[in-house]
């Protein structure tokens, strides 16, 4: 069988289809968990740099106890106490470890902001919320975007365990179901390639984007 | 029996040896992966950094094909796909998840050399050459003296999660910590002894590596404020 042929088995438009279907659960989750993150991320972040101890600790023991642990174990862990294998397990582990790096991220970005910038806040009359809505989160946001989107495109790349763990079928599964179908090494490669193509395709749009907002930003800056 | 009962702790921990092994495992694969993305590391990220535009590009390519594609899908390439290819290129789990996760963060560790370089102002290379240094005395003398610094905690930070990213191979079955955890407690219906015995051993590498790194960014901040 020439490659052509062997390309013309594999990419059917019931085969892309159902990629595309494993794709779209991928981007489900990724997103779901990230927007959760980046509210309760915040929260934590901004409990842990409080002066109440009993939240600064709180928020201490949850972000360096999740963060030092592999993002699969908590997959196991959900997956173990809930015993469902299911969407919101999935978009769950995720929240869970994404929530304690996105903490950290934007602990660092608010930190970041000098002390100067409260100050003058507090001698207009600002209150603490208003200063960190209106002066201290904007310039903040601008210095940790890039750590936050590289942060997203992790997590897009490890929802590729929750098929093994819990045999979601977002991208990399779905590819895997489609691999057990097609037995000429060629035909496999041509799966392999395509996935990661996929994942690239979309990561590295959204990297591309981080650099360019960056740039604008430090443009307007000058 | 609760799952918190006493048993099931004198279960996990007669059975502690298992778990050392599975320990032992993940710590040699973090350091093999890690020779290996320090070396790529270093070669690219200094790459990044000259003035060629072609070894610019080689090195681009490299970080953005590794950062934007996930771990797992180059370790089933590695451990399912290549004994396709020729029937010699079998490799053991444990040289998949060293070259792989060597790869893939030899290109995170790339970019954190790379920003590390750039992030030393440019007037302190025009100053160098004004005075007459060459390429290699501006880069050894100026720029990367300033750069390690910068260097230093994000480092740190990548090897925090090639760390925790070498777990990856237990979706191949290599008999890490995190596979350990899994057949363990699934042949001896115990879950909680394992997970939580394997989250400690875990956190044990990885937490003062973590605030090694914030503590060390925190003293960059103060060196280099203003006032």
């Amino acid at each position: 069988m020439s490659l052509a042929q062997e390309a013309a088995q594999v990419f059917t438009a019931t085969n892309i289809r159902f990629l595309f279907q494993g794709l779209s659960l991928t981007l489900f989750i990724a997103f779901i968990s990230i927007f959760l993150s980046t509210i309760l991320g915040t929260l934590l972040a901004v409990m842990r740099n409080g002066k109440n101890p009993f939240f600064k600790l709180i928020a201490s023991v949850y972000i360096e106890v999740v963060r030092n642990v592999p993002n699969l174990l908590w997959i196991f862990v959900v997956f173990l106490i809930f015993q469902v294998k299911s969407v919101p397990a999935g978009i769950i582990s995720f929240t869970v470890f994404t929530t304690a790096a996105l903490a950290e991220i934007i602990r660092g970005g608010l930190n970041g902001v000098p002390e100067g910038q409260t100050e003058a806040g507090k001698s207009q009359g600002f209150s603490d919320a208003q200063i960190l809505t209106y002066i201290v989160l904007p310039q903040a946001v601008r210095k940790m975007l890039p750590a936050i989107i590289s942060q997203f495109v992790t997590v897009i790349k490890d929802t590729s365990f929750l098929y093994s763990v819990i045999a979601l079928q977002e991208l990399f599964g779905n590819s895997q179901i489609l691999m057990g179908q097609y037995f000429q090494v060629g035909q496999v490669f041509m799966i392999y390639g395509f996935v990661a193509l996929i994942y690239f395709v979309i990561n590295f749009a959204i990297s591309q984007l981080s650099r360019k907002l960056q740039k604008s930003w430090a443009n307007s800056l000058e | 029996m609760s799952p918190f009962a006493l048993e099931r702790w004198q279960a996990f921990f007669a059975d502690f040896g298992q778990f050392a092994n599975g320990f032992l495992y993940t710590l040699e694969i973090s350091i093999g992966a890690l020779l290996l993305a320090m070396i790529l590391g270093v070669v690219f990220g200094s790459l990044s950094a000259t003035r060629n535009k072609i070894l610019r590009g080689i090195s681009r390519v490299y970080v953005e094909v590794y950062q934007n594609t996930p771990l797992l899908i180059q370790f089933v390439v590695v451990y399912y796909g290549f004994p396709l290819l020729n029937k010699d290129l079998v490799i053991s789990a444990f040289w998949t998840a060293i070259i792989c996760v060597g790869l893939y963060h030899g290109a995170y560790i790339a970019e954190v050399i790379r920003s590390g370089i750039e992030g030393v102002p440019k007037g302190q290379t025009e100053a160098a050459e004004s005075q007459g240094f060459t390429y290699g005395g501006t880069m050894r003398l100026i720029i990367l003296p300033q750069a390690i610094r910068m260097i230093y905690p994000p480092l740190t930070n990548q090897v925090v999660n090639l760390i925790k990213n070498t777990s990856t191979v237990a979706i191949i079955s290599g008999a890490d910590l995190m596979f350990t955890a899994k057949s363990w407690s699934s042949m001896n219906v115990n879950y909680i002894p394992a997970f939580v015995g394997v989250g400690v051993l875990y956190f044990a590498l990885c937490f003062p590596l973590a605030t090694l790194a914030r503590r060390m960014e925190e003293k960059n901040k103060n060196a280099y404020s203003v006032g």
